[in-house]
């Protein structure tokens, strides 16, 4: 069996469900961090990973391979999450879990500068976590996943306009919060 | 030009996915509040893509529960196709069999209509 996502995703067309399932191993723990930044919960991070790679499944045949599987994945994620949130607001209030175990990727160089990294992606959570889901959504999926605005509109049934005031508008958010200017500090003081 | 006019493109211009048009950035030069205020877009930028890195690890169980549903959907995705397959074969059955039946009647009404033509003459 390939190794290589592309080589797995080529076999998975072909109707190979060793090679599908491998490339669930391969990628599910990345496609569960997206869906975990978008819903807040793990209960809900749960449901849309298995709702997203049911319809990777069925809609295999229909990836043409102009990009990448992770990116196909993201957008699929995208679109799951933005449905399950809809559904869960009509049933149920929302409920934010912030005790989710991360796994540091990238350690940094010196004891020093990891706590400093440490404490900074600490806050950047928190302060994602406080956004209200619309706009958490679209700054994850832009300022994270690198979504270009097209795809993020089509996914989370917006216009496009209405992509780009919400990215505003979650960026703005976190800068105060996380790098206020001397007059919002100020203000905030008082 | 004012702040707050220019502050909406701010984020994307500290992304360097967009730039400021010349208006404003003639405004920022001029600005220090808007230039401070890029610089913590640019912080908040590049605070967001160390995310980017960042695993959060599932439960254990996920992977288990995803690789049933994708077979047991792949199962009901083979059930549905043999019915269709089955199905076709149905309605061709049935459909050979009408035709079959259409033509003996024809061959009957012609048959009795020649004996007909044949006593009247």
């Amino acid at each position: 069996m390939p190794s290589d996502v592309a080589a797995l995703v080529s076999a998975a067309k072909t109707g190979d469900r060793q090679a599908f399932d491998e490339l669930v191993r391969q990628t599910y723990a990345e496609t569960y961090t997206l869906a975990y930044r978008l819903t807040g919960n793990e209960e809900d991070a749960r449901d849309v990973t298995q709702d997203a790679y049911l319809r990777a499944f069925k809609g295999l045949k229909r990836f043409r391979g102009d990009a990448q599987f992770s990116t196909w994945m993201y957008r699929i994620t995208a679109n799951c999450s933005a449905t399950h949130l809809g559904r869960r607001r009509r049933h149920r209030h929302d409920q934010l879990f912030d005790d989710a175990p991360v796994a540091d990727d990238a350690p940094g160089t010196s004891p020093e500068l990891r706590a400093e990294a440490g404490d900074l992606r600490a806050r950047l959570t928190a302060a994602v976590d406080r956004l209200p889901p619309k706009l958490r959504a679209v700054v994850m999926l832009r300022d994270v996943y690198d979504l270009p605005h097209e795809a993020i509109a089509a996914e989370l049934n917006i216009s496009e306009s209405a992509a780009k005031v919400r990215l505003h508008r979650a960026r703005r958010q976190l800068r105060e919060d996380l790098f206020p200017l001397p007059a919002e500090e100020a203000a905030r003081a008082v | 030009m004012r702040c707050d006019q220019v502050a909406p493109h701010l984020g994307d211009a500290a992304s360097g996915r967009s730039l400021l048009d010349g208006d404003e950035r003639h405004h920022v030069e001029h600005c220090l509040r808007c230039q401070a205020e890029l610089v913590q877009y640019r912080k908040l930028l590049r605070a967001l893509r160390t995310l980017r890195t960042e695993v959060i690890e599932p439960a254990p169980g996920l992977l288990a529960e995803v690789l049933a549903a994708v077979e047991s959907a792949a199962e009901h995705g083979a059930v549905v196709g043999i019915l269709r397959g089955r199905k076709v074969v149905y309605v061709g059955g049935l459909a050979a069999a009408a035709t079959a039946a259409a033509a003996g009647g024809a061959l009957v009404i012609v048959n009795r209509s020649r004996r007909r033509i044949r006593i009247a003459s």
